[in-house]
Formats: structure tokens, C-alpha cells, sequence
């Protein structure tokens, strides 16, 4: 909502400057989000008439002029503007002013000849952009000689912009904000006078409402003999523009104009374009419209339409039709202005992908108790600019919006602004908000005036008393509560605790957008089905992510692009995917302990993972360590140790992101929990790195479940180590052979570990030696060799059956 | 005994002259060795009279315990050498740098969320989560937005299909908690939010976190109040001014915006407001008997103001130079 400061004034003038005035709306809740000057300052500028032109005599571009400032005597002014012409009025900016940029205009002779005073372009005076320039600012032929320009045109005035929250539309006319203001300021609200112009002509169309509940009231006109041709008178047309609002003829300006005076959003027909009544009716499916703005709309029974005999004329409260507007040629009107229903307007405009001034306002509320003042006022404006005659109004109304009393207990106001009001602070509030109201104690009952839609309920009304009072008079206090202490789970690893371990080990986090570009989705996950954002904000992001690695190779990639050669990154977020619906949805009604949560079901599966990319050297570029690549089993270590003590399992398995040979599936206990591998060398190539890239990625719940420690025996006798090392083929799985020996049960080994992986010289090819180191314990005693023969036999059994043959 | 003072003259000028280990312990050798000139006076004794044994035995001890205690001290003069010169063959350059693995870092969105959950958590605060993709009723029907409310406009909602959508705000995740758990409750929600808006001072993603107290004595003073001191602690700056101005969400009445004062002006950091009765009403809460307030707060803005971030972008960008500068 713009406007400009004088026409408010012209309501309501509160003693105070612009900016104060802007703080207490701003600080009721109307929200100044713009508040400009419509000029700069400069002074010492009239209104001029250029009485003659004479070439300089010693410059080829220059002109001598004799111009009239409304003085006795005409001044010599030296001008260089291509467009200076005897009889032009133009702004002169006289000795001694100071224009834009501290200019200021002193008397000097330009080649010689003496002048008093610059006559200025629009942009020398601020109001226009550079590149604009083209000569003097040309004023209008009946602009009074001598006048400051200042006052001719208005210039000092400023404009408001306000933000209004949907609850406001009743600050969307001067009328309203001027009616706040004098609540919000104890000033006079100077309501303008509307006299209601004598009918003359009788003639009214018939008006037929087929929606009551869409249009609870409309009101027409008939007006005849109007010369829409004429001009628009100046100040009406500085207030539109003031407004944001362009002039397009005196009839639609007076409809725009009383909009934004009144609130009241209104259209004027041409009557000659109109055959027989007026009905207000829903669209008949396949109707068709051609909107002002040349849009074709096609609408359906949703649609509330204002037609006549013959046609749809427009969209009811949002926008007229071409052909039946009022254009130069216009010499009859039919006029209304109507009443629909918030609920009957709400997201209509949107369906057709529109938002205008009139949708804004019937969307939230208009003062329906108004209309008929608003139509007097427009058929006054039209009738003293246009000429012309009013018909009586026709007009049908059904059910308007009732305005229920509400009950304000003052206990209640206490309680929830946590401040105490008395009754005398509570009705002072409602005197200056107009509000009709009784009261009995320190009960209060209300009835919101028609022009407030936000009024409902008790809290509704709090809300009025605590913004007149004052927020800022509310005080700041401490709550008082019981103390209670929240749970902590042992069980569950703090996410903070998790993060740190990444940290630790050199990665850094990220945080990545979850829509990714549908071709990754496809490409590194296999996901032909991803969830598909209906509005996507651009084609790289129309999909949710089933997984993270998509955010992290992008980061991979935007960071070598930067030449950065080592990256190791992660992230913790979301993964989105679809499910089938497992359980239909319960019919409504069925059952009376119904949970919203079954009611409402999300369809989506929405997991927390954590996942970590690595690439370029396994350390930090240093002395003393050899230079070698990040690997599958460094990132494998990081893996264990965010997991660790719980062990994970890991079985090889193809993804399309990985490769085939280095890539495995992530077991924590029987539950599948992520994946790790090297990033394939098919996208490697495409993403042009020269390095593998190591990526995990693994489900957040899992990482998260911890074990209470439960402290086990501790043997106060020495274990015994024994190391095995066998021979197996290549394709073998240590996994296979740890499983084996672990199962075998032997009787005193407690850890087996693998220390050595041994290819090359004394092992043929296609094998590796491995070796195993065996610690064996007893709590009871020390064990003798006796005793621990019989548990390495059955070891060595157990990785023979696996094909694996002891190394001499 | 002249021979005597002669012998312990000379071994201790012998031993003082020595510098290795090895030839101390030969030389030692000439005196008290078997062929010693020392053992050779102490096997001489056998030859004297009972009378004049005792006090030349005596006399020799004497002497030698000298040259003892002389070998032993400079043996250890020797030791201390040999030692200082080991560890100046030692000694290191300190300067270089260690070796090993370097340490990575948070995200300063996180940063930030870990200090607004902290600083929360001090009031007893628990921390609750809900689902990114969230059905409509949750998003907006629950929180008192009907369809089609005007209120739904100011979202910009990125829709999935008809029923959901990506969250807007936190707020569903007072209404999912509110249905679990019975008053009274004291939440915050803290997590990623989606609009459709993409500048340099909106993003499609960003973080809120949303904070709830429904309590049977919670006001708008005590809303005022939490908030002020949040900020303040955020900040670390006792004297931030904090200004609540009236507002409009459909969740909550009164309502209210809020801003802190930054460089001579003001600045929005979030919305808040007593919870409408609709909203309990929707969880069966008894709003006659509880009050509750709510507040939701844009993470990244308050990550901007701490760290000096100009640019929203940034946080998404993932450049390594933005991030390390957070370690």
C-alpha cells in the first residue's frame, strides 16, 4: 500500500514529522517499509515563461532569453537546452538557489553575457534518472508565472509504503489508515464529505444475484452523458501516481481513485457494451473471458462472474473484460460497486495467475457497510469532471458478514499480556479504535465495526489492546516455572558428539541445498522415481535427493574448480523417497480417538544421513610423509571409528555411482545402513578428477544408537599371542575367514586380529598371505602351551575348510 | 709416605687430564689394578712390623679412597659429557611443523544452532524435530491457515502434490509435539525450511528454529523476556536492545515481529506471539487453562550478524575458503 504523506495529512494531520509518523505505524503494525521524499531538496525554483530567444552572439549553442518570473522586469538567462523555445513554461531556479548536489545558482556571465538564473531539465531538480536528459522540463501552458515549483507541483511530500499483513486490508484506503492514525495519535479524523449527487435520470439495469453467499451486496449505476475524454484534473491524476497507479481515463481514474481513498475497489462499464441486466453468477464450465489485459481465461463453475444477457463481463472483484471498459469514446457508464465474499475470493485471483488491486482487497475484507458511500463518491467525482447524470442505484444485498459481540475479560488480558490494564486503559483503547462496546465490571463486550474482518475471538481483542497500548510498554520478565530436569538418553550418541569425530579427522561440513537436477538423481543413485517438486525454482533443482552424495560431488567439484587438490567433506540432512502408502487412510469419522497423525499421513519416506567424501591425499600436504592418495581403506577407518565400539560388516556390492570392484554395502548388526566405495571411473572422467574420490554414506538412526557400557572381566593373567599366517587365493574375503574363526569357538582366544597383507616375492601369484595374530586368555590361570595347541589346531581346521594353507 | 702423596698427586692430575671413558678406566688400572702401584705399597705391608702395620695400612686406604672417590667423580664428569654431547646431537628443529592429520570444521550454520540450542537448553529446553516433506494440514491447517488464506501467499510454497509440501516454517513441529506430549512443554524446533524466493538475502533452503512454552502462567512479557535474553546471550551483549512490534501470523495473537538494534538501526530476526487458541485447539489443549508462546528465528540471520556474513549465498556454496574460515 503506497500513498502520499499529504493526502493522508488531508485526513488526519498528527503533529508530528514524517519519520515519527512512520514509527508509530510502523510500530501498530503497519509496518513502513518505504517511507521517500518525492523530491530532492532544492529551493528557490518558480514557474517561468520564456519570452524570447536570441542566439548568443559569441556561442553557437547558446541562447539569450528574456524569461518572465513574475516579477516587474524579465530576467536575462543564458540557456544551452536544444529545446528552449519562445512561450515555453519552465522551472528557473533563480540566484541564490541550491539544487541536488548543493548547486548553487549564482549570477555569471557565460561568454560574456551576464545571466541571472538556470532554467533546469528534470534531471537537474533530482526527478529523473541521467540517462533521461532531453532539454528543459516542459510544464504545462497554464502553469502560473511565479509560482515555486515546489507548491505548483507538490513536491513536498513524501510517500509511504506500507507492508500489510492479511489481517489489515482495512488500512488499504486512506480512509482506514487515517482512521489507525487518529486512533494510534488522538488526532481529529477528518472524514471528507461525500454528497450524494441528485438523481436525474431514471433508469436503473436489473441486477440479479445468483451467489448470495459469493456477492452478499451489489450496487450499480446507470450514468449517462459522461465525457470520459476529458482530462483527469492534475491533483488526481499526482495522488494515482503518488499511488503507484498510472492514469488511463477520468472514469477508471475515479474508480482507481476511490479505491484508494476509500478502500473500495470498483469498475465501471461502458453501457453501451452491456445487452439487458446484470447477474452475478458462478462461470459456466467452458466459458471464456478476454481480461483487460488481453489474457484469455477459461472458467469453470469455481469462477464468480459478473455477466450480462449476453456474456461474462468479468471476473468478479478481480478484473474486467476487454470490451466492455470505459475508453475515450465512453459517454454512458454503468457503475459498481460491490461486496464479495473473502471466502468466495480466496485464491481465485491466483487460479488465473493474477493478483490486482481490487483481488488484493476482497480477499481480505472490504467494508461492506461503505459500498454505498463509495458509489456516491465515484458518481460525484465522475459527474463533476465528466458531466453527465446518475440513474438511482440499484442495489441487492443478501447476507453480510455478521459482526458477533466478543467477550474480553480484563483477568484474561492480564494473563496473557502478563501485564495488569484497568478498565479505564482497556476502553480507552476501544474509544479510539472506534469500537462499539459494553461493559460490566471488568468484562467487556465488543462488536468489531464492520470494516475489521480480523476480529473473531477474546485474543483477537487482546491483541488490539496490547498494540494501543504499546508493546513496547509491555515489560520484559523473566518467566517462573517448576523446575524439572529433561531426560538424557544414554543411548543415543549426541549428533554434536558425531560431528566432532568427523571434525577430528579432517572433514569439513557442508550444507547443500536438498533438490538436485532430476539427471542426478539418475545417474549417481539409479533413481528413476525421485520426489518431484511440482514448482521447482529451477530445472538443477526439481527434485528432492534420495541421497546426499549429489550435494557432496558438487562441492567436490565447485572446490576444484577453485584449486583446492585435497577436499574431504560431509553432511548430515535429509533423503527423500517415495513409498508405497502402506495402510489406506481410515474413512473420516471412523472412531472418536482418530489421531490427527493417522489421519494426515505422510507418504514420504524422509531419512537423516551422514555422509563424507574424500579426495587428494590421504594427509595434509607435509615433510616427512610420503605423498599418497586417499583410499578406500583410510575412509574405511573413518567410517569404524564414528561407528566404533559397534562393528560394522561390509559385503561388496554394485552401485551406480561406484565402482563395481571397490564398493560395499554397510551392515551394522543384521540392518543394511549405508554404503561405501570409490566414486566410478565413468564419473570420475565426466567430473574431471584425476583422483578416485572415497564416499560413505550411512543412516543417521543407526550411527546414533549407543550401548550403556557394562564393564567385563579383567584377567589378571598375561595373555598369549600366537600369529598365523596362511595362503589364500585372491578372491577370497578376509571377512569369510574372520567369521570362520570366531564361530570355531575355541576355547581361550579372545581377539584375532589381521596384521599383515603379503603380496610378491615367496607367494605365488593369484594368492596373498595373510596374517593373523591370535591373543589367547584365561581369568582362572596362565595358559600353558598344553592348553593352547588344541584351540590353534581348530583354528588352522577351520581356515583349511576355507581353502586357506598355513605358511611354513 | 712421601711415595705415598706422590702416588695420590699423580693420579689425581692423571685423572683430571683424561677425556675418555675408556682411558680413565686404564689409567685407573695403574693405580688400583692388580699391578697397581697402590696394590703394589698395599701387598708391601706384609713386610713391616706388627707395630708399624696398622697405622701404613691405614695411611695407604686413606690414599686410596681418595683416588677413588677422584675416579668416581670423574667418571661422572665424563658420563654428563658424553650425555650433553647425545642430546646436542639430538636436538631438533622445533620450528617445523608436527606432522599428521590436519582438523577439519562445522558449518556456521551449525555453529550457530549449536549455540541457540545450548543457550535453551540452560532453560530447560528440549529439542524436537518433524519431517521436511510435510503434509498440509500440518504446515498450514493445523496452524490456523485455512486454504486459500491469504496468509498461504506469504509463504511461496514449493508443493510435492496437492496434500504436501516442503515445510515453510518449523512451526508444524509444535503442533506434531503438541499432539504427543501434555502440557506443560518447552520446545525448540530447530531445522531446514523451504520457500520458493532466491536472492542474495533469500534462499530457497534455509534453517529456522522455532521455540514453544505452553505452560499454565506464560505471557507475552514472559515471551518478550525469553526472547531479550536469547539474544542478548547470542550475542553476548548485555545492553542489545530488543523490539517487539506488532504483526500478523495466523498461529499466533498477539502477535509479533522482532528486531534488535544493529549499527543505529533496526533489524528483523523472527516472529513471534501467544499461541492462538485454533492451534490448541487442533491438539485438544484446554486454552482456558494453558497459555503458551511461540517464536521462530532465522538461523543464517543470526549466523550473518555473528560472523560478518554478507552474502546468504554463501552458506551453500560449500567453498572451502568460506568454511575453514569457521575452524
Amino acid at each position: 500500500m503506497k500513498f502520499s504523506e499529504n493526502w493522508l495529512r488531508s485526513w488526519v494531520n498528527p503533529g508530528l514529522t514524517s519519520d515519527e509518523l512512520g514509527h508509530v505505524l510502523t510500530m501498530a503494525g503497519l509496518e513502513v517499509e518505504d517511507l521517500v521524499a518525492v523530491a530532492p531538496a532544492f529551493n528557490n525554483v518558480v514557474v517561468a515563461c520564456v519570452l524570447s530567444v536570441e542566439k548568443h552572439p559569441d556561442a553557437d549553442r547558446l541562447n539569450v532569453c528574456q524569461v518572465d518570473v513574475g516579477e516587474d522586469q524579465p530576467l536575462t538567462i543564458v540557456c544551452g537546452a536544444p529545446n528552449v523555445a519562445a512561450g515555453v513554461k519552465v522551472p528557473c531556479a533563480r540566484i541564490g538557489a541550491v539544487l541536488p548536489g548543493d548547486f548553487k545558482i549564482k549570477q555569471a556571465k557565460v561568454r560574456g553575457i551576464p545571466s541571472f538564473g538556470m532554467l533546469c531539465s528534470e534531471k537537474e531538480l533530482g526527478l529523473m534518472a541521467d540517462s533521461e536528459a532531453h532539454g528543459l522540463w516542459l510544464l504545462p501552458e497554464d502553469a502560473p508565472t511565479g509560482t515555486s515549483l515546489r507548491e505548483y507541483l507538490d513536491l513536498d511530500d513524501r510517500l509511504f509504503t506500507l507492508k500489510l499483513t492479511p489481517n489489515r486490508s482495512d488500512c488499504s484506503g486512506m480512509k482506514g489508515v487515517a482512521r489507525e492514525v487518529a486512533a494510534l495519535t488522538g488526532s481529529e479524523f477528518k472524514s471528507i464529505t461525500v454528497d450524494a449527487k441528485p438523481v436525474t435520470l431514471d433508469e436503473q439495469l436489473s441486477v440479479v444475484i445468483e451467489d448470495a453467499e459469493g456477492c452478499p451486496l451489489y450496487c450499480g449505476r446507470v450514468l449517462r452523458g459522461v465525457n470520459a475524454a476529458v482530462p483527469t484534473p492534475v491533483w488526481m491524476v499526482r495522488r494515482l501516481e503518488r499511488s503507484g497507479l498510472r492514469s488511463i481515463n477520468a472514469v477508471v481514474d475515479v474508480t482507481n481513485y476511490v479505491m484508494w481513498e476509500m478502500g473500495q475497489p470498483m469498475h465501471a462499464f461502458d453501457l453501451s457494451a452491456l445487452s439487458g441486466g446484470i447477474s452475478v453468477r458462478r462461470a459456466r464450465a467452458g466459458e471464456a473471458l478476454v481480461l483487460l489485459n488481453e489474457q484469455t481465461v477459461t472458467l469453470d463453475e469455481q469462477t464468480l462472474v459478473i455477466a450480462d444477457d449476453a456474456r461474462v463481463l468479468a471476473l468478479a472483484g478481480i478484473m474486467g473484460g476487454e470490451g466492455s471498459g470505459v475508453d475515450l469514446a465512453t459517454r454512458d457508464v454503468f457503475l459498481e460497486a460491490a461486496f464479495f465474499h473473502p471466502d468466495a475470493m480466496a485464491g481465485q485471483a491466483r487460479r488465473f495467475g493474477l493478483a490486482t488491486d481490487s483481488s488484493f482487497r476482497f480477499e481480505r475484507g472490504v467494508d461492506f457497510a461503505a459500498t454505498r458511500s463509495a458509489m456516491e463518491r465515484a458518481t460525484q467525482l465522475i459527474l463533476d469532471i465528466c458531466g453527465g447524470q446518475a440513474g438511482e442505484i440499484s442495489a441487492v444485498q443478501g447476507e453480510l458478514p455478521m459482526r458477533a459481540p466478543i467477550v474480553l475479560r480484563g483477568a484474561r488480558v492480564a494473563r496473557v499480556l502478563g501485564v495488569a490494564l484497568d478498565t479505564a486503559q482497556i476502553s480507552d483503547v476501544f474509544n479510539r479504535l472506534q469500537f462499539e462496546f459494553t461493559t460490566e465490571g471488568d468484562t467487556f463486550c465488543v462488536t468489531p465495526p464492520s470494516f475489521r474482518f480480523d476480529l473473531a475471538i477474546e485474543s483477537d481483542l487482546i491483541e488490539e489492546v496490547a498494540r494501543l497500548y504499546g508493546y513496547d510498554n509491555i515489560p520484559a520478565l523473566s518467566p517462573h516455572a517448576a523446575l524439572t530436569m529433561l531426560p538424557h538418553s544414554e543411548t543415543q550418541r549426541p549428533l554434536a558428539r558425531i560431528l566432532q569425530t568427523l571434525v577430528a579427522r579432517d572433514y569439513q561440513e557442508i550444507v547443500s541445498y536438498a533438490f538436485v537436477e532430476e539427471q542426478v538423481e539418475r545417474d549417481l543413485c539409479g533413481n528413476d522415481d525421485p520426489v518431484v517438486l511440482q514448482n521447482p525454482i529451477a530445472s538443477n533443482m526439481a527434485v528432492m535427493r534420495s541421497s546426499l552424495l549429489g550435494g557432496l560431488v558438487g562441492a567436490l567439484r565447485f572446490n576444484l574448480n577453485r584449486r583446492q587438490s585435497r577436499v574431504r567433506l560431509f553432511e548430515v540432512g535429509a533423503c527423500f523417497a517415495r513409498t508405497p502408502l502402506l495402510n489406506p487412510l481410515p474413512q473420516a469419522g471412523e472412531g472418536a480417538s482418530e489421531s490427527l497423525r493417522e489421519r494426515y499421513v505422510n507418504e514420504y519416506v524422509q531419512t537423516q544421513r551422514l555422509s563424507c567424501i574424500a579426495y587428494g591425499s590421504g594427509l595434509p600436504e607435509q615433510w616427512g610423509a610420503a605423498a599418497k592418495s586417499v583410499d578406500f581403506y583410510d575412509v574405511k577407518a573413518d567410517l569404524e571409528a564414528l561407528f566404533a565400539p559397534q562393528v560394522l560388516r561390509f559385503v561388496a556390492a554394485v552401485h551406480p555411482a561406484l565402482h563395481p570392484g571397490r564398493s560395499a554395502q554397510i551392515y551394522c548388526g543384521d540392518k543394511l545402513t549405508g554404503w561405501i566405495g570409490e566414486l566410478h571411473p565413468q564419473w570420475q572422467q565426466e567430473y574431471d578428477m584425476t583422483q578416485a574420490a572415497i564416499w560413505f554414506e550411512v543412516e543417521l538412526g543407526a550411527l546414533m544408537q549407543a550401548l550403556v557400557p557394562r564393564l567385563g572381566e579383567i584377567s589378571r593373567f598375561l595373555p598369549v599371542r600366537r600369529d598365523l599366517a596362511v595362503l589364500v587365493d585372491e578372491a577370497v574375503a578376509v571377512q569369510g575367514l574372520l567369521d570362520a574363526m570366531h564361530q570355531a569357538e575355541a576355547l581361550h582366544v579372545h581377539e584375532i586380529v589381521l596384521f599383515d597383507v603379503y603380496r610378491g616375492a615367496g607367494v605365488e601369484a593369484g594368492k596373498k598371505s595373510l596374517a593373523f595374530r591370535v591373543l589367547l586368555q584365561d581369568t582362572q590361570k596362565t595358559l600353558t602351551d598344553a592348553e593352547i595347541e588344541p584351540d590353534m589346531a581348530l583354528l588352522v581346521g577351520v581356515l583349511n575348510k576355507c581353502g586357506a594353507q598355513l605358511r611354513m | 709416605m712421601e711415595q705415598l702423596q706422590q702416588i695420590l698427586d699423580q693420579a689425581l692430575t692423571q685423572f683430571a687430564l683424561i677425556s675418555d671413558e675408556t682411558e680413565l678406566e686404564q689409567v685407573k688400572a695403574r693405580y688400583l689394578g692388580r699391578d697397581g702401584s697402590l696394590t703394589a705399597l698395599l701387598k708391601g705391608l706384609g713386610k713391616l712390623s706388627n707395630e708399624e702395620r696398622p697405622a701404613a695400612g691405614a695411611r695407604i686406604n686413606q690414599v686410596k679412597q681418595s683416588i677413588e672417590a677422584a675416579l668416581q667423580q670423574r667418571r661422572e664428569v665424563l658420563a654428563q659429557a658424553r650425555l650433553a654431547k647425545k642430546l646436542a646431537a639430538e636436538s631438533l628443529d622445533v620450528t617445523l611443523p608436527g606432522r599428521g592429520i590436519g582438523c577439519g570444521g562445522l558449518h556456521p550454520v551449525t555453529l550457530t544452532l549449536a549455540r541457540i540450542e545450548h543457550l535453551f537448553h540452560s532453560l530447560g529446553f528440549a529439542v524436537s524435530a518433524g519431517p521436511e516433506i510435510e503434509h498440509d494440514f500440518y504446515n498450514f491447517t493445523a496452524l490456523n491457515i485455512p486454504e486459500n488464506h491469504p496468509a498461504r501467499a506469504m509463504h511461496d510454497t514449493f508443493y510435492i502434490d496437492p496434500e504436501h509440501v516442503l515445510r515453510t516454517h518449523t512451526s508444524p513441529v509444535q503442533v506434531r509435539y503438541m499432539e504427543d506430549n501434555p502440557p506443560p512443554l518447552k520446545i525448540i524446533s530447530p531445522g531446514r525450511v523451504y520457500r520458493v524466493d532466491s536472492d542474495a538475502t533469500h534462499s530457497p533452503m534455509f534453517h529456522q528454529v522455532e521455540g514453544l512454552w505452553v505452560d499454565e502462567h506464560v505471557s507475552f512479557a514472559n515471551l518478550k523476556g525469553v526472547v531479550q535474553d536469547f539474544l542478548q546471550r547470542f550475542f553476548e551483549q548485555d545492553d542489545l536492545q530488543v523490539r517487539f512490534r506488532p504483526s500478523f501470523f495466523p498461529f499466533t495473537e498477539p502477535s509479533a515481529e522482532m528486531d534488535m538494534s544493529w549499527r543505529g538501526g533496526w533489524l528483523e530476526i523472527g516472529g513471534c506471539g501467544m499461541v492462538h487458541p485454533n492451534v490448541l485447539k487442533h491438539v485438544n489443549i484446554d486454552s482456558e487453562k494453558y497459555l503458551g508462546f511461540a517464536f521462530g528465528l532465522g538461523v543464517e540471520r543470526l549466523a550473518m550478524l555473528r560472523y560478518g556474513v554478507n552474502d546468504l549465498r554463501q552458506f551453500y556454496e560449500s567453498d572451502l575458503r568460506f568454511l575453514k574460515q569457521f575452524n
